[in-house]
């Protein structure tokens, strides 16, 4: 066990855990914050993107002892003042349909936007290639991007 | 225990229709609630003028908790915007709550809107007494009742307290699809807000006060057993405060955190026994299906005599491995066992299924069992099984107390149930035209219901009558069943049956096309020319209906119209749970691999509920079937499945994914199934189109093996 200090969505969070503890579950079980997800546990999958210092990483394989002193955005904290515009984009071009990987989806989407605030398409799918749905959702993943970006995305 | 099949539960629905429905009229409202007017089991209209709609079947992505409350909210003219929905858990109220089978507004669509009229009329029959004016006078318009003559109005909420004391109408006019103003609409699905800020709660994130998580560990053998364990180290991982045996072939390790289980679990010392199957492999699984080939079946659909017509015969053999479902939200369940009782927060396509499976593990009575069902990551059938459930259940007794049962990746890609791998023998006999005056199709493939212990009547498996129905009206036509056994744990997996015969007959009718000499599309249009109904056990397949969905998705691909250099066009029709389903991709070719650029779909699925749920449910169906096609293969090796995760399990990601367009051929029908009709024809499309670019025949998925 090890006491470790990060920021999470601009809060100071100290936490006692072992220190290769993923991330993931630090923010899941220790921290409540459930909108980060579980998919694949080996960052194949992408449902647990997080930003890292604005870098989108995968908290599954990520130990916690990395992150610490580090600033860490979720989903929580994406849209702390209000909807984001890629979570309003989501919702315009109806992207859901379970739902479970659209956290990460548009963690990743922000982090894109963040420094490509007008992507191309090829671009989106190199930024969002990581990310698996299952229920197939990824066109109006695409289209949802370029209306957030349309809208002056990287906000 | 005697859950009805997934065919039961779907014919019954069809045959009852709202007598289904077992609890549907409740005595004069729901006196429970005593402020609120509730004339039936799905509905509660409060004096603050909330409408609250309760959905019966489970949301897994498929937008159920939009659609079912949109077709109740339009037969008793509220306002949208007044409806909050309610999900009903594990209950005698709703008859059979499975979701699956596609069937969920096809089965509650006569139910759902008779729940609304009657609510209706009976707000109508309210106002029309409050102010001393006929009935006829009165209209229910946007969650009021207006009285136009006087320019009175009162809305919903105000009303219910009359509304409460007046008899139930037996009989209610339902309204014409003319005057629909909620269905048929684009409206806002009502889950996104919550599931893109990350509030939505899935079973995997429900939280209940003292919950402890558990990992099991499960025998990597098929039907193998636990012979001991060591848990010396597992208990020395912090926070692992429990390892034991469930059942005959797992050990749970429970801890205060997932990662404390999960550590537990890998630190811990199993030693199975490996029982009957540690030999077997995905070799000897096909020689077996190929064995049983030689046996005779039993016929599922018979025109004519196929083997008894002269002309040119050909004949094609195809097959298709095990795939696995692998929804994105691995299985999980919470339980609580308290003694006498045992609540559940499950994400589970068959609630009632997890309480009576569960009563039966522990001991207790179906009705001290509550399920709760929680939003589920995807389902695709994977959630139509209960062993999470009864995992859960058992570790709770075990340690007294509430608990989250969670399998990782690896666990839900090794000790899932599978789609069941087949082999299909095809041959027909074509005229001088080249049209097939016979054909016939043999289906050689496991029973999954047979295997579960289920019925299986006249050696039929009860999902086919669904799945593996004809397309063409042949006038020498056989389809045949041969039920095979593997041991293999099989599955319902998104559109089940329908893929494997959709894929070989599919195929099979392209081949014919070409040794015809003819354009793959005017073939079929061919076959499909004359207006015939084709009865297949409950459904009559149109061929009129199909024909329109292959000329619409044909015109709308631009079929006639040339392509660019090096692409290429693929066609497929097929129909099952009772929609009519047609697919145009065009693909290039990329190192021998084929790229989908943009898939055209056309349904007719009778009417339309949410256009925009609609193209949902077919561009997904259409990514998943394309999963299916290029790389779904489950193998065994030494009794154990070989793939564990995403890396050598890989559905389609983003850069793979084509432009699906979707059009519906407007229709007055009663709705028929969408969230699975869209699967089955991708496969054969596209290995048609592969065909088209490289004059080599796919008969065996996936494709790239």
């Amino acid at each position: 066990m090890a006491d470790i200090t990060l920021r999470v969505n601009g809060s100071e969070k100290k936490v006692s855990v072992s220190p290769e503890t993923p991330l993931l579950w630090v923010l899941r079980d220790t921290l409540e914050l459930p909108g980060t997800k579980f998919g694949c546990g080996a960052g194949l999958c992408g449902a647990c993107t997080v930003h890292v210092d604005g870098n989108p990483i995968r908290s599954c394989s990520t130990p916690v002892s990395q992150v610490a002193g580090k600033s860490v955005t979720t989903i929580e904290g994406l849209g702390a003042n209000g909807l984001h515009l890629l979570q309003q984009a989501w919702i315009a071009e109806e992207v859901p349909q379970c739902g479970y990987c659209q956290t990460g989806q548009i963690m990743s989407a922000a982090a894109l936007l963040a420094k490509t605030p007008n992507p191309t398409d090829d671009q989106i799918t190199q930024a969002m290639n990581g990310n698996l749905c299952r229920c197939g959702t990824y066109e109006r993943i695409r289209k949802a991007i370029h209306r957030a970006a349309g809208n002056g995305g990287a906000r | 225990m005697s859950p009805l099949s997934r065919r039961e539960f779907v014919g019954a629905g069809i045959a009852a229709g709202a007598g289904l429905v077992i609890g549907f009229y409740l005595p004069h409202g729901n006196r429970s609630r005593k402020e609120s007017f509730s004339p039936n089991a799905y509905l509660r209209i409060a004096p603050d003028n909330k409408v609250t709609i309760v959905v019966a079947r489970s949301e897994m992505g498929q937008g159920i908790r939009t659609a079912l409350p949109m077709i109740l909210a339009e037969e008793l003219e509220a306002d949208w915007k007044q409806i909050e929905i309610e999900q009903a858990g594990a209950s005698t109220l709703f008859g059979d709550q499975t979701t699956g089978g596609s069937a969920s507004i096809r089965t509650t669509w006569d139910p759902m809107r008779k729940a609304g009229a009657i609510a209706r009329e009976m707000l109508i029959s309210a106002a029309a007494l409050t102010w001393s004016v006929p009935r006829s006078a009165c209209v229910a318009e946007s969650g009021h009742i207006k009285h136009a003559a006087s320019n009175r109005s009162l809305s919903y909420g105000e009303l219910v307290d009359k509304a409460a004391t007046l008899p139930i109408p037996s009989d209610v006019t339902l309204k014409q699809s003319k005057d629909y103003k909620i269905v048929g609409q684009r409206l806002a699905r009502v889950d996104s807000p919550a599931k893109v800020r990350g509030e939505a709660v899935f079973g995997i994130d429900l939280r209940i006060p003292g919950m402890k998580y558990a990992v099991l560990s499960r025998c990597p053998v098929i039907g193998g057993k636990v012979s001991g364990f060591d848990d010396k180290e597992s208990k020395k991982i912090s926070g692992v405060s429990y390892v034991g045996k469930i059942g005959d072939s797992a050990v749970a390790v429970v801890a205060d955190s997932v990662w404390g289980a999960m550590e537990g679990r890998r630190t811990l010392n199993v030693s199975w026994d490996e029982g009957a199957n540690k030999d077997l492999n995905t070799a000897g699984v096909m020689a077996s299906l190929k064995q049983t080939a030689s046996k005779k079946g039993v016929n599922l659909y018979s025109a004519g005599e196929p083997a008894k017509v002269s002309g040119r015969h050909i004949s094609a053999e195809y097959s298709l491995p095990f795939m696995a479902h692998a929804p994105m939200e691995p299985g999980n369940c919470t339980a609580h066992f308290e003694g006498t009782t045992c609540e559940l927060w499950a994400p589970t396509q068959v609630p009632q299924d997890c309480r009576d499976s569960v009563a039966t593990a522990i001991g207790l009575d179906p009705d001290q069992v509550k399920v709760n069902v929680t939003l589920m990551g995807g389902g695709f059938g994977r959630r139509l099984e209960h062993d999470y459930a009864v995992e859960a259940a058992l570790v709770s007794k075990a340690i007294n107390g509430p608990v989250k049962v969670l399998w990782t990746r690896e666990d839900d890609m090794r000790s899932s149930t599978y789609r069941p791998t087949s082999l299909h023998q095809l041959s027909a006999t074509l005229d001088a035209s080249g049209l097939p005056v016979g054909l016939s199709h043999r289906i050689i493939a496991p029973s999954i219901s047979g295997q579960k212990g289920q019925p299986v009547p006249n050696g039929v498996d009860p999902d086919l009558p669904d799945e593996a129905g004809p397309v063409y009206g042949i006038p020498n036509y056989l389809i045949e069943y041969v039920l095979a056994e593997t041991p293999v744990p099989l599955g319902w997996m998104r559109s089940v049956y329908a893929l494997q015969a959709a894929f070989a007959l599919e195929s099979f009718i392209d081949e014919l096309a070409v040794a015809a000499g003819k354009d793959p599309l005017k073939y079929r249009l061919q076959l499909l020319a004359k207006d015939q109904d084709l009865t297949y056990f409950t459904t009559t397949w149109h061929t009129t209906r199909m024909r329109g969905v292959l000329q619409l998705a044909a015109e709308k691909a631009g079929w006639d119209k040339p392509l660019p250099a090096g692409h290429y066009r693929g066609v497929a029709c097929f129909g099952c749970f009772a929609s009519y389903m047609a697919e145009v991709v065009e693909i290039t070719m990329e190192n021998d691999q084929p790229r989908a650029h943009r898939v055209v779909a056309a349904v007719d699925c009778g009417q339309v509920v949410n256009p925009s749920i609609l193209e949902q449910q077919i561009q997904g169906g259409i990514v998943y079937g394309l999963s299916n096609a290029l790389r779904a293969k489950i193998t065994i090796e030494k009794g154990r499945v070989v793939q564990g995760n995403f890396d050598d399990y890989a559905p389609l990601r983003m850069d793979e994914t084509p432009a699906v367009e979707v059009y519906a051929v407007p229709s007055p029908e009663a709705p028929t199934g969408i969230g699975e009709p869209s699967v089955p024809p991708i496969a054969p499309a596209l290995c048609n189109a592969m065909y088209a670019a490289t004059k080599k025949r796919i008969r065996a998925l996936p494709i790239l093996s």
